[in-house]
């Protein structure tokens, strides 16, 4: 049920082209993940919005096989 | 089936200044987003109803649709979806949330 770390950057790389992702695996479990993802294309949205673009990336995957990700988003300094 | 969670959930939050889905209640959470949550809203001091999703599938599907976002905890304040624990989270940590709460006029006195 769990995904690699490297898996959850491709897909957010391939839907957000110009994101910069750094996953940290919270438990060491394989299905806990913290993701930072940062956009320059994320400007101009609100919060909801940009987090609903890394949802959109993973295609489905968030709540079911990726069951726990705690998603923090910004746009570059 | 859809269309009649599609309705209830509306209405639901058509009726609450502020609405929590989660999994379990505000005194049993049964996850720790959920857990989360619920304590944020405490600690600000918000006044909040709570559905519990783990009791109705049909809204634990439904509200995924209904929001556009694939997990639970969501937060809605006087109807507006606001975010999952993440999002809310972030607000209370910027003050964004006690914020929104008091131009919102959904935190009790004291």
């Amino acid at each position: 049920m769990a995904m690699a770390a490297d898996e959850i950057e491709a897909l957010i790389t391939t839907g957000i082209p110009d994101a910069r992702v750094e996953i940290t695996d919270l438990a060491g479990d394989g299905d806990h993940y913290a993701a930072r993802v940062v956009a320059e294309s994320f400007r101009g949205m609100p919060r909801i919005k940009q987090h609903q673009a890394v949802y959109a990336a993973l295609g489905g995957r968030m709540g079911g096989v990726l069951h726990a990700l705690q998603l923090t988003t910004a746009i570059p300094e | 089936m859809t269309d009649d969670a599609q309705a209830r959930i509306a209405e639901m939050v058509a009726k609450s200044d502020v609405l929590l889905f989660m999994k379990g209640s505000p005194l049993f959470p049964q996850c720790g987003f959920s857990s989360r949550a619920v304590a944020i809203l405490n600690h600000l001091g918000a006044e909040f109803d709570s559905v519990d999703v783990l009791q109705d599938q049909g809204v634990r599907q439904g509200i995924k649709a209904f929001s556009d976002w694939p997990t639970i905890p969501q937060l809605y304040v006087k109807g507006e979806f606001i975010g999952g624990s993440d999002i809310m989270m972030e607000m209370y940590e910027s003050g964004e949330l006690a914020q929104l709460f008091e131009q919102q006029g959904v935190v009790s006195a004291g």
